[in-house]
């Protein structure tokens, strides 16, 4: 089956975070507990329990403002790190080319997330599990839209065959070039290419995103050597959550800290 | 809207001005997105800060609050000036060719007839030049320096574009590329849409700035026609339909005219020789003011009791029965008891402070809402107040959501759309209509006893639904709006078949059609759309008669030939008009006919008014806000002088040497008006958690306060606390050769909820706009400080 995906045409979107919430409600996340602290980016990155978000990000240049916002989620790769070094072969592509996670055989280990060039994969402390948007696969295999999309009202998010979104996007950007000369297409190359594509008008870094995205050679290494001897390590551990622990310091990949927040009206 | 959602798809170029439309109103921009895409429109921007509206706009430019007025004053005297007016359109559809009296005249600030004392304008010499006969005189060259024309080219010369700059602080090259930009519609095939919402009407010129907007769209004939018009994007869902309802203290439904106390209300007689004009589709009044009164008194309304009229309440001509003027007297002890529904002025009303003093003096108050508002614990000590020392009684009613309950909203298109209950209300909680109607049946019940006369309209109201059955009730009061024909007991058809002589009822004569014997039309969901430019007719029904774009005998020229065939709506062919829409004019008359060419039905005179008489002045003329650091450079004349100034308690004027900072409030995407519903909500109050105030970094600099520190800030009148939003989005203005600051309030917030913060209105002022009193809560003085004071 082709692979399917979205589009984000940034140059669409208004930065109004109706995929967010809408995100939210579908997989019945809770709230996180923010404080506003100088930018619209409120929740100031993805955690366990924000799947996606919308980034923003202000500039100015000869005079002329700029507002980009862009949403951050799985990218759903095609090559994806993530599924590569999972110990528990947790995480698998499904027919669309979704980049899809089995929660019953995760253990929390986090090595998708250091293994992943988007830095999108995170730890639930509820769930000890790391989670990440699924591309609503148990909507879209009910035909229905991703919730992201459905949400979205200005066309931003359009969902459908990669190759066909390849060519919306390319075209957009051809129409976008008059006057963002260095508008482009983001993740049709970017670590293998992506099924979730982007429109920007501008540089990649200007959105928060890498120009060209790597997986750490670092995590190939562990794969190489270490991971041969994994089912070694489990036993000397003895147990999955210190193992977690271990390979967290190990990885130095941070636990998702809780944001707490400070009330002002007090 | 004189036009709607849908058609903004067909404009090629959207001014949006006092309006942050990508978030207030985001579906607008489904349309404009289309309309970018697929036209090649452009979209302009222009407002104090640049936000996300900007973010993906064209052109932005920024404006001081409170300056529209200069800001389209400059855009009319540089199209004029230009030759980018759409000759054609003016000369047929407008009152350019009028001759005005001779008596007219306007003077450093004023127009004649001025009393200083009242604050009040004599109108007797703004009207037109009439022959023996009392017909107007014309000039169809438009030469004759006495024609609207010329007067109105005369007007805003002084409105040059160095003048304009110097006064709204906008870059030179901004304000032309604007101008250009939007000027570029005036010719026939090409048509631009305002879009507009609450930074254009709060202020103490705000139905002038609305004013100038449709002078603009006049010269640029971007009325009546598809992807063009004015466009109030409403600030809730049902304000239209609620305006429409006669909810407004100075109109009864449907617009008709409200009566006050004065001598010439005095009968039914009276009142129809005051509020009925001689020409226009407006001498129908007594028929749907008769057709009203018969749907409220039923058989007692007869035409030797004057259908009843006098039941009708005459508000006191001296009094002010507006937002402010209520809670006024509600702080002077006239007013003793209130309903509040759907509102939370606690947070929401302008001088909060004082508004919230004026709760404490009630007897009692019924609050109904979803959660538990700031007005409806107003008394507690999170609000500020002890509640040992107050006296009022708080009845809180729990109210259903709109997903709760059946009925129709009515949106700013005017499209009359039924909603379905999905899920049943929580707890003890009913439906507004069944609460109201409860609420009347117990009313009736303690006065049918009662022998005063004064009780009559009580007694003798109908209020005869069925009980406990809100399917059936809601049925009931549809079709009494729509109206029937009593001598058969039929449904109106449309309005026109509405009669004078109590042989119709009619509740709205505008929502007249609704709900015909063919069935519930608010209730249509086809998606067929013969027009192929989004009218979609049978997709609820829009008022009025099902018309979507209003004025549209405007889309093609006098002789019937459509401007464009692109966006032709109506035309004259083999001898008959052939349309797309539902024609906006009187079909019988060919284009050849004298009145051929009326567009404006509802005007005696059939012409789009560039001269058209409000309390402050035929021609919008900018003035000062009622707190404004500088002086008018436009005349001497520095604020409305035409607007109520309250000089009440607590409700002081704050001036530039105390406080130098201009201030203003607005919204965000993420919460919904007053906040109770939005900032109970975990998931939108995570992403807007706190009040914040946005302030450029000039400011930030000078006042020693970083992003996302505390801060306080202070008007006259009150002060709260916010975090700063220091961005480069917010720049200060240079007026006049002199630098200025604004800063912008989020006013969602109060102290229930998740979310929670001070109410930013606590700035904000008792003073509003002299026509509509709508509260000047955009432009107002302050002062900001890094800490808690």
């Amino acid at each position: 089956m082709a692979n399917k995906g979205y589009l984000v045409d940034t140059s669409k979107c208004i930065g109004c975070r109706g995929c967010v919430v809408a995100c939210k409600q579908w997989n019945q996340l809770p709230a996180e507990k923010t404080r506003f602290q100088g930018t619209y980016q409120t929740v100031p990155d993805l955690t366990g329990n924000t799947l996606t978000m919308i980034s923003f990000h202000e500039y100015e240049e000869n005079g002329k403002m700029e507002w980009y916002f862009t949403k951050r989620q799985c990218m759903h790769c095609l090559e994806p790190a993530c599924m590569k070094v999972c110990p528990q072969k947790a995480i698998s592509v499904n027919e669309n080319g979704a980049v899809v996670r089995d929660y019953d055989k995760c253990i929390g280990c986090q090595y998708c997330a250091a293994a992943c060039p988007f830095n999108v994969p995170r730890y639930n402390k509820e769930t000890d599990k790391e989670t990440k948007c699924s591309l609503c696969t148990e909507r879209t295999a009910e035909g229905e839209l991703p919730a992201c999309v459905k949400a979205c009202i200005t066309g931003a998010l359009q969902y459908g065959d990669r190759d066909e979104l390849l060519g919306v996007a390319k075209k957009r950007v051809g129409e976008l070039r008059a006057e963002y000369p260095k508008a482009n297409v983001y993740g049709e190359k970017e670590a293998g290419g992506t099924n979730i594509l982007y429109v920007l008008a501008d540089e990649p870094e200007k959105y928060g995103f890498e120009s060209d995205p790597k997986v750490s050679t670092a995590i190939y290494a562990w794969q190489d050597i270490i991971k041969p001897y994994f089912p070694w390590l489990i036993a000397l551990t003895g147990a999955v959550s210190v193992f977690s622990f271990f390979s967290t310091r190990l990885l130095g990949v941070g636990k998702e800290e809780a944001h707490e927040g400070e009330s002002i009206d007090g | 809207m004189t036009n709607h959602w849908v058609d903004l798809r067909n404009t090629d170029c959207a001014l949006i001005m006092g309006s942050n439309a990508a978030e207030n109103h985001p579906m607008s921009f489904k349309w404009l997105m289309e309309a970018k895409e697929t036209r090649g429109a452009k979209i302009i921007h222009v407002d104090p800060r640049f936000c996300r509206t900007s973010a993906r706009s064209d052109i932005y430019a920024p404006l001081r609050s409170g300056t529209d007025i200069a800001f389209v004053g400059g855009m009319i005297n540089y199209i004029i000036n230009n030759n980018l007016y759409f000759h054609d359109y003016v000369v047929n559809f407008t009152n350019a060719p009028f001759l005005i009296d001779e008596g007219f005249d306007f003077n450093d600030g004023l127009f004649s007839g001025y009393d200083p004392e009242k604050r009040k304008y004599d109108q007797s010499t703004w009207k037109y030049k009439t022959d023996a006969e009392g017909n107007p005189l014309k000039d169809p060259t438009l030469k004759n320096p006495r024609c609207v024309f010329q007067l109105m080219k005369k007007h805003y010369e002084r409105y040059d574009v160095d003048t304009v700059c110097k006064t709204t602080g906008t870059p030179k090259d901004l304000f032309l590329k604007v101008t250009e930009a939007y000027g570029a519609t005036g010719v026939p095939d090409k048509t631009g849409t305002i879009m507009y919402a609450m930074g254009t009407t709060q202020h103490s010129v705000g139905s002038e700035n609305v004013r100038i907007f449709a002078v603009l769209q006049l010269l640029l004939g971007n009325i009546g026609v598809p992807g063009g018009g004015v466009n109030a994007m409403r600030g809730e869902s049902n304000v239209q339909g609620a305006c429409d309802m006669g909810l407004l203290n100075h109109v009864l439904t449907g617009y008709m005219g409200a009566p006050t106390n004065d001598a010439a209300y005095v009968n039914l007689d009276g009142y129809l020789k005051k509020e009925t004009p001689k020409a226009g589709f407006k001498v129908n009044t007594p028929k749907w003011l008769v057709s009203m009164l018969k749907s409220y008194f039923g058989d007692a309304a007869t035409k030797e009791n004057d259908f009843c009229y006098d039941y009708l309440p005459k508000r006191r001509a001296d009094r002010n029965y507006t937002h402010i003027g209520l809670f006024e007297a509600m702080y002077e002890d006239i007013v003793k008891g209130v309903f509040i529904f759907g509102a939370n002025p606690y947070v929401s009303g302008p001088d909060a402070n004082k508004e919230t003093a004026a709760m404490g003096k009630l007897d009692w108050m019924v609050a109904a809402d979803l959660f538990e508002t700031e007005t409806a614990a107003f008394w507690k000590k999170e609000a500020g107040n002890d509640p040992e020392k107050i006296k009022t009684e708080v009845f809180f009613l729990p109210a259903a959501a709109s997903y709760e309950k059946a009925g129709t909203i009515t949106n700013s298109g005017r499209w009359i759309q039924f909603r379905w209950k999905a899920v049943d209300p929580v707890g003890d909680a009913i439906g507004d209509l069944e609460l109201f109607y409860e609420i009347g049946k117990h009313i009736r019940e303690l006065y049918k006893d009662s022998t005063d006369p004064k009780d009559k309209p009580i007694q003798e109201l109908t209020w005869d639904y069925t009980e406990h059955d809100d399917e059936k009730l809601l049925d009931e009061v549809q079709r009494e709006i729509n109206g029937y024909d009593l001598t058969t007991g039929k449904l109106m058809e449309k309005f026109a078949d509405l009669k004078d002589d109590g042989t119709t009822s009619c509740g709205v004569w505008i929502y007249s059609g609704m709900y015909t014997e063919e069935g519930n039309k608010t209730q249509w969901r086809d998606t067929e759309d013969p027009s192929k430019i989004g009218m979609y007719p049978k997709w609820s029904f829009a008022w009025p008669a099902n018309r979507r774009i209003v004025y549209n005998r405007c889309s093609a020229d006098a002789a019937g030939k459509p401007w464009s065939d692109d966006k032709k709506v109506i035309w004259w062919e083999n001898g008959e008009w052939a349309s797309i829409d539902v024609p906006d004019f009187i079909v019988k008359n060919a284009p050849t006919d004298p009145d051929g060419d009326k567009a404006f039905i509802m005007k005696d005179d059939g012409k789009g008014g560039l001269f058209a008489p409000m309390a402050d002045g035929p021609f919008p003329e900018h003035y000062e806000p009622w707190e404004s650091p500088v002086e008018n450079l436009l005349s001497s004349v520095n604020f409305n002088p035409a607007a109520k100034v309250w000089d009440t308690p607590m409700n002081p004027q704050g001036k530039a040497d105390k406080y130098p900072i201009i201030g203003t409030t607005y919204r965000v995407v993420e919460h919904w008006q007053a906040g109770i519903m939005t900032r109970n909500t975990p998931w939108l109050a995570e992403l807007m958690p706190n009040v914040f105030v946005e302030i450029s970094k000039e400011l930030a600099a000078e006042k020693g306060i970083a992003n996302g520190d505390l801060v306080t800030i202070e008007s006259a009148r009150g002060n709260i606390q916010a975090v700063a939003c220091v961005t480069p989005r917010f720049k200060p203005f240079k007026i006049n050769g002199e630098m200025y600051h604004e800063i912008g309030v989020l006013w969602h917030y109060g102290f229930q909820g998740v979310a929670k913060g001070d109410p930013a209105n606590r700035l904000t002022p008792h003073i509003g706009c002299a026509n509509s009193h709508t509260p000047e809560y955009k432009a107002f003085l302050c002062d900001i400080h890094r800490g808690v004071k």
